[in-house]
């Protein structure tokens, strides 16, 4: 709590000034310093000319990371970040990623991760950031669906991990049908119900007469005949 | 006499000797032993005993000891005289005995009740005690009835089954008796149903299980019906004779319990005397029968109405599936078989009216049974189209055949109007008669009151909808003869650009009545052209803002052939006639250049081709003379032909759209069921998946069966169409997007 020098020479009568000013511009002090320095990393990766993170930056910050370019994790970095387009990070939404994750450094994004991992995974809000992944790869204005080749990366990416058997069979059978070319969000936010109510491969709970997607009725269907 | 004035009160020994010489006295008169009766002067002495005694002062005032002596005679007598005389007897003389008695004591009851009388007015009313006439039969009961109702039981039970039996027995005696247990229940049914009531019931129903077991072994389900008939009729007569009312319904329910209920499925399922048997023998005595016994058992009907279902959807089956053997090569005979289930329709109906008295769990199951086997295909075509094609050969032979007689064509059409209401596809059946109605009216083989006649009875079964479009049409061929001759008038005036020789008839149809047809670019002879272009001059002169798309597809033309031998009028469609026309500039043309000329599509041009020289009538000539068009062959004017006909009408083999047609109703339900969820979560904002689902299939069902899978594919799409979104709480409700 010294006094810089500078700041006793400016401040000449300032001899009342409570220790929580004090506190509070030293503080204050302190944020505007880790502002610069997640502005210092932001401009380390950005596109100079559109002052965006650009793919080809993303793609360095991830061999930084030491996280491969297609990890779950910096899907859930853009989903902190609530990034709005797929491939790029503005300066706000960088801002608001680090600070929430507390990481200034390289270092400390680095190390921020797993816990980003643990709190995306948590009930609550994977279904929110399950949602995001699907918004995320909408890339044109007025898109609502997704080609199917994107979905089987996507679910992948998403689900593979949790949910190995339910994505190998679905990405298998996306690929095999000609009902669908595209999945849109409410099918999408069908699989992730149907992976988490419905046990699989017995599927005893599944009834095709309730409010599932018909993609999803088709899908168990084609599984029950290969079960057969 | 007069009120003793001997200041010495009576005692109640004196009283008492006095009183049981009287009573000696009333045995012996009504046990019927030579006696005198009661002179007025002992009646009078007897009452006037019991009012001194009763008038005493106290301490002498004995109304309470009389009390007990009058109660006291009647226990004596009761178990001194009555009881053993009644138990001395057996069966049918212990019931005499007993009747015998009970009237006894209903005589003295009365007689000494007037002795005592004075009791009752004063002694009776202030002490709250029970009436004398209470006393005399309630000991009556306790001393006599009491003791002898079960073996009295045991003996009306025994000469009931003696009835049951065949044999003879004294019904007045049985009615007395068991007057007897109701009057022994002082005023409730108690003793009668616990006494005797419970046992016979319980008799009753061994006897009729007994019954029941042997006669459906041994009989034929007619025979056993009228058994059971027969015992029904007894048991009601039963209860008239000596049975209390009161027994009445659980006797029955006891009875057809046992010979109708428990037996149903095996009574019913008789093999060559059961239900089926009946109905397809035409029994419909038996099935009356049938349908009187059960109509009386609450859900009795419910078998007899499955059976009949069951019948009645086996021999549409069987139609079925002889007209499936019977079709060859993919075509079925549908006139033979719309007939023949018409004709099974009117035959089941006949017993639904006659011997099941229209009753609707027999209209239900016959509806049930006809929806079963109406909508199943056959060799490939579903009854929609079948039941149209039949419509279609009715009207196009009525309109040929003039003699046909207008009620048998009235009453076919009511036929056709019932069965397309177990057709679940409606609107494929629309569709397909459509098609069919266009190409009467086009090609002038109908009759006006015919058509109009089976629009309106659609119109009355399935609403206004179902028919506009129908009506429409025909309305379209009534103005188009109105058109034709302002057309004409039209010539005669102006005289500009009349087609040479040509008579033409434009019919104009609305776009939107009629089925939608392709047209195409086909260069027409010149002479077609020119009258083409006076008609739209007309036209446009007559109405603006309207825009002609000519169907040539549909058009027919008569030409005259200049063959050698001699000229023969053709009757051909415009597209086979603008095919010999382009004949008449040059004698010989290749494919190639035929299609060059006229701009028709290929497969139409084979065939055209093929109807002109490769089937019966060989106008033109081919190169080479093969059974099948081909890209290389060449064609010329067969000018050899002749037939000894002078008019020759040439076919052209319309193509089969039956494919189309289902496409077209496909596309049609999927906008129908779109219209109809939106309209429902309009309505309900939110509503649950499977309601959602309910419903919808209820409201389309007048015209479809829609298909579940379908549906559930039009919310999708709905949802993509942001017109409904998922509830995120509740993800099987969905909301309505306002």
């Amino acid at each position: 709590m010294r006094r810089s020098a500078a700041s006793s020479k400016k401040k000449s009568d300032s001899i009342t000034s409570s220790t929580t000013d004090l506190f509070r511009s030293a503080s204050s002090k302190a944020t505007t310093k880790e502002m610069d320095r997640i502005d210092h990393l932001f401009n380390q990766y950005a596109n100079t000319s559109s002052n965006l993170i650009d793919p080809e930056g993303i793609e360095e910050l991830c061999s930084n990371l030491e996280v491969p370019h297609t990890d779950i994790r910096i899907l859930m970095l853009a989903w902190k970040m609530k990034s709005e387009k797929q491939g790029y990070f503005t300066q706000e939404e960088w801002r608001r990623g680090l600070k929430a994750l507390r990481a200034d450094t390289l270092n400390k994004l680095k190390k921020a991760l797993p816990e980003l991992e643990k709190e995306v995974r948590r009930q609550t809000n994977f279904a929110d950031f399950y949602a995001y992944a699907f918004r995320y790869c909408l890339t044109e204005e007025k898109q609502k669906s997704i080609d199917i080749e994107t979905i089987c990366q996507l679910l992948e990416i998403v689900m593979g991990s949790t949910f190995r058997p339910q994505v190998d069979y679905f990405v298998e059978y996306l690929k095999i049908q000609n009902d669908y070319k595209v999945i849109n969000m409410d099918q999408w936010m069908g699989f992730y119900r149907f992976c988490n109510e419905i046990s699989f491969p017995e599927m005893t709970e599944y009834n095709p007469e309730l409010a599932w997607p018909l993609v999803l009725d088709n899908f168990v269907e084609w599984i029950r005949e290969k079960q057969a | 006499m007069s009120s003793r004035q001997n200041p010495e009160p009576m005692t109640i020994e004196e009283g008492c000797k006095l009183i049981d010489a009287a009573v000696t006295k009333l045995t012996r008169i009504i046990e019927g032993k030579p006696e005198p009766p009661f002179a007025s002067h002992e009646y009078i002495g007897n009452y006037t005993i019991v009012y001194n005694m009763c008038i005493q002062k106290p301490p002498y005032d004995l109304s309470g000891q009389l009390y007990e002596k009058y109660g006291a005679i009647f226990q004596d007598y009761d178990k001194d005289t009555i009881l053993p005389s009644i138990m001395e007897k057996h069966d049918e003389y212990m019931l005499r005995e007993l009747s015998r008695w009970s009237d006894i004591n209903k005589i003295m009851v009365r007689w000494l009740s007037h002795f005592f009388y004075y009791l009752d007015r004063y002694y009776i009313a202030r002490s709250g005690n029970s009436s004398l006439t209470v006393v005399g039969m309630t000991c009556f009961r306790d001393h006599v009835y009491e003791k002898v109702h079960f073996n009295v039981k045991q003996v009306v039970i025994a000469l009931i089954h003696k009835e049951r039996e065949g044999q003879q027995i004294d019904r007045a005696l049985l009615k007395n008796v068991l007057d007897l247990f109701v009057q022994n229940g002082m005023g409730n049914m108690e003793r009668y149903e616990k006494d005797f009531e419970d046992f016979f019931l319980t008799e009753t129903n061994s006897y009729y299980s007994r019954k029941a077991s042997r006669w459906i072994q041994e009989d034929s389900c007619p025979e056993y019906m009228i058994k059971a008939e027969e015992s029904l009729k007894k048991e009601k007569e039963r209860v008239s004779h000596y049975l209390h009312s009161d027994t009445e319904p659980k006797l029955l329910k006891n009875v057809q319990t046992n010979l109708l209920v428990l037996v149903a499925k095996q009574l019913l399922e008789k093999e060559n005397s059961g239900c089926s048997a009946l109905l397809r023998d035409d029994k419909t005595d038996d099935l009356s029968r049938m349908y009187r016994l059960y109509h009386e058992i609450p859900e009795g009907l419910e078998p007899v109405a499955v059976a009949f279902r069951l019948h009645v959807t086996a021999e549409g089956n069987s139609l079925i599936k002889q007209a499936e053997d019977a079709a060859t090569s993919g075509i079925v005979e549908e006139q033979v078989l719309v007939r023949k289930i018409i004709d099974l329709h009117d035959k089941y109906m006949a017993y639904v009216t006659d011997c099941f008295q229209n009753h609707t769990l027999f209209h239900k199951a016959l509806k049930e049974a006809f929806e079963i086997f109406c909508n199943k295909k056959v060799a490939g075509s579903s009854s929609a189209e079948m039941l149209a094609t039949f419509c279609d050969n009715l009207f196009k032979k009525a309109a040929n055949d003039k003699s046909n007689d207008d009620s048998t064509i009235e009453s076919t059409i009511d036929n056709v109007v019932k069965l397309l209401d177990y057709i679940s596809d409606k609107d494929l059946f629309a569709e397909f008669y459509r098609k069919k109605l266009a190409r009467r009216l086009l090609f002038g083989r109908f009759s006006d009151d015919h058509e109009r006649s089976i629009l309106t009875k659609l119109k009355g079964q399935f609403g206004g909808q179902f028919t506009s479009k129908m009506e429409g049409m025909v309305t379209d061929m009534q103005l188009g003869k109105d058109q034709q001759t302002g057309f004409e008038e039209y010539f005669k005036n102006t005289n500009t650009g009349k087609p040479k020789g040509v008579d033409f008839t434009v019919t104009v149809l609305t776009t939107g009545f009629w089925p939608s047809y392709k047209t195409s670019d086909l260069n027409l002879p010149l002479e077609m052209v020119n009258c083409i272009e006076s008609f739209k001059a007309h036209y446009e002169i007559k109405t603006k803002h309207r825009r002609l798309m000519w169907i040539y597809s549909l058009g027919n033309c008569n030409l005259t052939g200049r063959f050698d031998a001699k000229p023969i009028e053709l009757i051909v469609s415009t597209y086979q006639a603008a095919v010999l026309c382009a004949f008449n500039n040059t004698e010989r043309l290749t494919y190639q250049e035929l299609i060059d000329q006229l701009n028709l599509g290929h497969e139409d041009l084979v065939r055209v081709l093929h109807s002109l020289s490769c089937a019966k009538y060989k106008f033109l000539k081919k190169e080479p003379a093969s059974k099948t068009i081909s890209k290389t062959d060449s064609f010329e004017f067969n000018s050899k032909f002749t037939d000894k006909m002078r008019r020759i009408k040439v076919p052209l083999p319309p193509v089969d759209d039956r494919k189309k047609v289902v496409e077209d109703v496909d596309k049609d339900r999927r906008y129908a069921i779109d219209a109809s969820l939106v309209r429902i979560m309009k309505s309900r904002k939110v509503l649950p998946h499977q309601q959602l689902v309910s419903e919808c299939v209820e409201q389309l069902s007048r015209m479809f069966k829609p298909d579940i899978k379908m549906i559930k594919k039009r919310i999708e799409d709905l949802i993509s169409r942001d017109y409904l979104e998922r509830d995120t709480e509740n993800p099987s409700t969905f909301k309505y997007v306002a």
